[in-house]
Order: structure tokens, then C-alpha cells, then sequence
């Protein structure tokens, strides 16, 4: 029961995803009345497909609301999804193990996860290494060799093992706390990092401090990142592919460059057009959507971007937009990017 | 919109004194277990009908510096320095004189309207309150004054919202509903607290673009803080960058942006990532703010300074101006010129 003292093999090799997540769903019911039944449902993840590389980092963005963070739980499986599955480099998750599938202990080995806020990750009662080297030791490590793994972690992001070892959470500054939090994520060798909002909390220059770090550790252990972000411009550093989510769904995924230069789906365009320019001298005087995002309880039918959307027309209400493959890899969930669709602008944005 | 809320015309008088005139405000937090230097010396103008963001990281005094102009600080807070507004003293002000002055000529926004509303009243209820308060009109004309004011902030079927409690309302609905509140008695003076950092991308522009036109439609002062140099490039006129309760820069927006004087902004400039830096090593600023237990006696960057020398550490950098109208802490920009 002892753990590799050496990353996880490759098994698949490079051409196999490293994570493939298909149709994923989970829908929380809200319970009321006097009985309790369920008198309304958030459908937070609403059949979520898409595939991780070996060695990428796939960005996802969304605003608020979006399912983005239900779905990093799920991936990690802190949720239960409703329907769905996962397969982690050929091997089905959470499936029995005789028949090629996975145990959910050994998949939580090999992915981990590191959260938005940085204090309430961490025990307060533990020094922080005894924070990393807890998770080698319910994994079999013995306690002084998961004490030492957990002095060399911490000094490969940038804490000098004899001067924060002993320290306690309450005792560091924000940026060191979240460098703890990537550090005992990788206490475990994984290969797969899901980092929700790593850097939101923190201050800009904390913040350039961190994505350095986050780029130095994948190159060092070979890692593979999820990145879910409402920062689009952080996304856009990092990442090498993107993945855009509203209401649930996905509406547009591809290559970086592809999704930022020449974005497809109308929800896309309008996100990126609503970054602050940083030249006063090109402020914009429109705002590119207008509202709120709705409310995931009752999503509209159809299209879900359709109500705030300059160009929905009535086949957006009606049918649900399939993914139009716009070349290279870029898939965009909008009518008007699948020709014979019915939208009167169908096929235009076809490459 | 309606004649309720043209402003009067400014007065010969107010119009040559700055609306705002901080001078070498201070601000101390003594509790039991330790004492804090929030703010230490801070000199701030602001001329009516100007924006002016007051841009720092957490901890740099910016939103305590806000506080302090309102006299909203906590007991056990020291406030010194000079605060006027309009040409009126407020340090010197008492409890029933800041009543009327709070909310009158001055109104504050919020990061978290959630906690800034009351949440067991109406949204129509906590307008038509601060409007019958401050200028004792009729529970009715004040209901009346709520719905144009939810209009002039662009919130949509207003009649049926005025009767809607803050919990019914989505986060950018909720944000304009602040502002009403806030603009309910015509103020000369809105203070902005971080009011879109809590919203989406696609709402904060949305909440920004219609800050920046009620500004210029009411005529009035703004003083807006935020940690995020994009906010400030799309709302400010001018920048005013806080480190360590002290403003180390000062100046446009168009010139701080493309070339900022002091050090401590420079880095704040390199660190933000921007469009286009794919594969790029960000520049980060090394170390962490000073922990402001001692007030600073020198120039409270250089412990994090890549240009520091020895004289950074001898005293506190007076301010120096290279061009007009731009001012920073540093010994290492030119001296003012003649």
C-alpha cells in the first residue's frame, strides 16, 4: 500500500486525453413546501463534454453562475454527477477495477485540486507541513518521508522550507497560503491539477507571482492544468486551449489564439468585447450585452445565450444549437455557425 | 431626464475652490493587541465634475482613505489632517451636521450592495427614506423621486421594482440600485467603493459605462476605488496610486497608463496580464507590502525597489513633478521644473 515514489506512468501515450469528460450533468433540486418535495431544479451542469490533453492547459471561463466551479467538483468528484462519466487515461472512473475501470482513491491520487479561497483550504490547526504531508500519509507514505517530500514541495514554489515549515496558516500572507495549497496539491505526484480561480484572491503583483509559479511547476513535474477563470485575460496567458461556458453548457471551445481572435459564438464575442480596454483613449460608450445572466433555475429553451443575444432568431427558441466544427479544433455551440441550420445568417462563420 | 435632477448651476464662488481638499490626513488604528498605520499623510484635490481613482492593493489605505472623507471610521480609528468638501470643514462637524451631510453632498457605494441595502425593505422604501430625510418632502413625492431615479439608472420595468426587496434582484441590478440610493439627493460628491469588483465582466461594463454617464449628466465629483488598472483606464480622469497609506503617484489617466513615474506602478503595470503576452514571463513585483505596524519614515517601496540606493531609505521622498499636472514619491524622477 505504498505509494510510487515516482510520477505516474503514461499509460495511453500522448495521442490518448489524459481526462475525457462526456455528457456530464448534475442538477440540484430545491426542496420546499411542507413535505419537502422538490419544487424547482438548478440545472448547474447540463451535459458538459469536452477532453484534456496530456501536457495542455485547458481554460475554463464563464461568468458567475455558469457551472464552471460544479464542474471542477465534479471532475474531481466531491460531486456526485447525475449522469455522465469520466475516463482518465483509458481507465473509467470510479468503475470496477477488474474490468479496466479506476477506485476513486487512486483517482484522487493522480488529480488534484486547488481552490479559489486560500485560508479556508488549509486546516488552521496544522502547521502547513503537516497540511501536505497529510495526504502522502493516508496514502501509505510513512511520516518522516512524507515530512521530507513535504520540505522539498515547499521549497520548489518558493517557501524556504526552514523558515515556513512550522508556520501556520494565519501566519502567512495570501500569495504564500495559496503557493501551500499548490504545494500539497502536488504533495501526491498527480497528473492532473484542477485550479478553480487560484489567483482571484490575490493581489496583481501577488498574482503575476503565482501564474509564474504555476507555468515554472508544470514544466519541472510534467503537468496537465485545468484552469477555471473569469479573468479572461489570465486564461488567455495561460492556457493552450479554452472552454466557454453559459448556463450550464458549453458554448465554444478551441485553441487559444483561436478563441480570442476570431470567436464564433455571439456570447463569446461579447465577453471579450467587454474587457476594460486599458487606453483611456478607446473606452467604448456601449455596453456589448445588455442584463444580467438568467437565472439557471428555469434556463430558456432552445439556445440559453437567446435572450440576451443581438442575433436570435425564432429557430433559437425552438431547437437546442448543435457544436458546428469551425476547423482546427474549434467548436462552437450557436446556430448561426451550422450551415442549413435555419438562422438566417447560418453557415456565414463556417471556415 | 427631469428637472428633478438637473443640477444647479454652480455657483461663481464654489466654482474656484476644488470640491475636495484632503491635506495630510492620517489614519491610526490603535486596538489592544496592536496599532496600524493605515494612512500616513495623504493630500488628495478634486475638482467638481472630476474623476479620480484611487488605485491600490489590499491594505494600501485606499478605501480607509474613502472612509475618512466621510467620517465613517470606528472610534478606536485617530484621524488627523484636514478634510474639506465644498469649502466645509467636515472634521470639525458634529453628529447632527454629518447626518445631513452624508447622503446630502456626499453618497457612498458599496463593493457588496447585498450587505449595503437594508434587506427587509423595498427597494422603492429605502430611496424614498433618504430623500424624505434629507429634504422633507411627502412619503409620496419621495416614492415618486424612487422612480425616477430607478429609470435614470436604467433599470428595467422600474414601476414593478420599486416594490421588490434586494434579495429579488440580480447582482447588477442590485449595484444600480445602490447607486440610486446613492444619488437620491443630488450629491456633489460620490464616493465609489470597489462597486464593480463583485460583478461579471459582462455587468461591470455595463454598471461602469452608466457610472461614467450619470457623472456627466449630474455634473458630479467622483472618487473611485479599485484595485484593477483596467477599471480605472475606463472611468478615471486621473489616478492617484496608494502604497502603504501614502500616494505615491499622482496624475491623467492617459499619461500614468502609458508611462508611469513611480516604480511601484510600473510593476503594478508589468504584473497585470494583458492581452497578447502569451508565452511571455510576467514581470512580478518581489516580497509583499510592509506590514504597517510603524508608521514609514522612508520610502516605503524600497525594501521591494529592483532602482533603490541608499538614499530611498534615508527619508520620506518629498513630492516631485516633472510636468505639470503629475506628481510622484521618488527620488529617482526628475525634480520639479520651472
Amino acid at each position: 500500500m505504498s505509494i510510487a515514489p515516482t510520477p505516474h506512468a503514461d499509460r495511453g501515450g500522448p495521442a490518448q486525453p489524459l481526462l475525457l469528460v462526456q455528457d456530464l450533468q448534475k442538477h440540484f433540486p430545491i426542496r420546499g413546501g411542507l413535505f419537502g418535495a422538490t419544487v424547482a431544479t438548478v440545472r448547474a451542469v447540463d451535459g458538459v463534454s469536452f477532453a484534456v490533453r496530456k501536457g495542455e492547459t485547458l481554460g475554463i471561463v464563464g461568468e458567475s453562475g455558469c457551472g464552471k466551479s460544479t464542474t471542477a467538483r465534479l471532475l474531481m468528484r466531491l460531486l456526485e454527477p447525475d449522469s455522465g462519466s469520466l475516463v482518465f487515461d483509458g481507465e473509467g472512473v470510479g468503475q470496477n477495477v477488474q474490468t479496466g475501470g479506476m477506485s476513486l482513491k487512486e483517482y484522487r491520487r493522480q488529480v488534484q485540486m486547488v481552490f479559489q479561497d486560500s485560508y479556508a483550504s488549509l486546516n488552521p490547526r496544522l502547521p502547513i507541513e503537516d497540511s501536505i504531508a497529510f495526504a502522502p500519509k493516508v496514502h501509505g507514505v510513512p511520516d518522516a518521508e512524507a515530512r521530507a517530500r513535504a520540505r522539498d514541495i515547499l521549497a520548489a514554489v518558493g517557501l524556504a522550507p526552514q523558515t515556513f515549515a512550522r508556520r501556520y496558516p494565519h501566519e502567512l500572507s495570501g500569495g504564500q497560503r495559496q503557493r501551500v495549497n499548490i504545494a500539497r496539491a502536488l504533495a501526491l505526484h498527480p497528473r492532473l491539477v484542477l485550479l478553480d480561480e487560484p489567483v482571484s484572491a490575490l493581489d496583481k503583483s501577488v498574482e503575476a507571482q503565482v501564474l509564474n509559479l504555476l507555468v515554472d511547476l508544470k514544466e519541472k513535474f510534467g503537468l496537465t492544468y485545468v484552469f477555471i477563470s473569469h479573468d479572461l485575460n489570465v486564461v488567455q496567458y495561460i492556457s493552450d486551449r479554452v472552454l466557454v461556458m453559459y448556463l450550464g453548457e458549453v458554448v465554444e471551445m478551441g485553441p487559444v489564439d483561436a478563441i480570442y481572435d476570431r470567436p464564433a459564438h455571439p456570447y463569446t464575442q461579447a465577453l471579450l468585447a467587454s474587457r476594460p480596454s486599458m487606453d483611456p483613449a478607446k473606452r467604448r460608450t456601449e455596453p456589448p450585452l445588455t442584463g444580467d445572466p438568467p437565472n439557471p433555475i428555469n434556463p430558456p429553451s432552445g439556445c440559453r445565450f437567446r435572450t440576451r443575444c443581438p442575433m436570435a432568431e425564432a429557430v433559437c427558441a425552438d431547437r437546442r444549437p448543435a457544436m458546428a466544427e469551425m476547423g482546427g479544433g474549434h467548436v462552437a455551440a450557436c446556430h448561426m455557425a451550422m450551415p442549413g441550420s435555419g438562422h438566417s445568417k447560418a453557415g456565414r462563420l463556417a471556415a | 431626464m427631469s428637472e428633478v435632477l438637473e443640477r444647479p448651476k454652480v455657483s461663481e464662488s464654489t466654482a474656484a475652490n476644488p470640491l475636495v481638499k484632503m491635506r495630510d490626513v492620517g489614519v491610526t488604528f490603535v486596538t489592544r493587541d496592536r496599532t496600524v498605520h493605515a494612512v500616513n499623510g495623504v493630500d488628495i484635490d478634486l475638482a467638481a465634475g472630476e474623476v479620480l481613482c484611487i488605485l491600490g492593493e489590499s491594505g494600501s489605505g485606499k478605501s480607509v482613505t474613502m472612509r475618512a472623507l466621510m467620517r465613517l471610521l470606528p472610534r478606536f480609528a485617530r484621524v488627523r489632517g484636514t478634510v474639506e468638501v465644498a469649502g466645509r470643514d467636515v472634521m470639525a462637524m458634529d453628529e447632527a451636521t454629518l447626518q445631513d451631510f452624508r447622503g446630502g453632498d456626499v453618497a457612498m457605494i458599496f463593493q457588496e450592495p447585498m450587505t449595503a441595502l437594508d434587506p427587509v425593505f423595498t427597494i422603492g422604501r429605502q430611496i424614498a427614506e433618504t430623500v424624505q430625510r434629507h429634504e422633507g418632502v411627502s412619503r409620496a413625492a419621495g416614492m415618486a423621486r424612487a422612480l425616477e431615479l430607478l429609470e435614470l439608472v436604467q433599470i428595467p420595468s422600474a414601476k414593478r421594482r420599486l416594490a421588490a426587496y434586494p434579495h429579488e434582484l440580480s447582482g447588477g441590478l442590485r449595484q444600480r440600485a445602490m447607486i440610486a440610493v446613492a444619488l437620491a439627493c443630488k450629491p456633489k460628491l460620490l464616493l465609489a467603493d470597489e462597486p464593480t469588483t463583485a460583478l461579471d465582466a459582462t455587468v461591470q461594463i455595463q454598471v461602469l459605462l452608466l457610472l461614467r454617464k450619470l457623472q456627466e449628466q449630474l455634473g458630479m465629483g467622483v472618487i473611485f476605488v479599485t484595485h484593477d488598472l483596467g477599471v480605472a483606464g475606463e472611468i478615471a480622469d486621473r489616478v492617484a496610486v496608494m502604497y502603504a497609506g501614502k500616494v505615491v503617484e499622482e496624475g491623467p489617466v492617459g499619461a500614468m497608463m502609458r508611462a508611469p513615474l513611480h516604480p511601484y506602478p510600473r510593476g503594478l503595470l508589468g504584473a497585470t496580464v494583458h492581452p497578447g503576452m502569451r508565452g511571455q514571463r510576467l514581470t512580478t513585483i518581489p516580497g509583499a507590502p510592509p506590514s504597517l505596524e510603524t508608521a514609514p519614515v522612508s520610502c516605503p517601496f524600497m525594501p521591494r525597489c529592483a532602482e533603490a540606493e541608499p538614499a530611498c531609505g534615508e527619508a520620506m521622498p518629498a513630492p516631485r513633478s516633472p510636468e505639470p499636472g503629475r506628481m510622484a514619491r521618488c527620488i529617482k524622477v526628475p525634480a520639479t521644473q520651472a
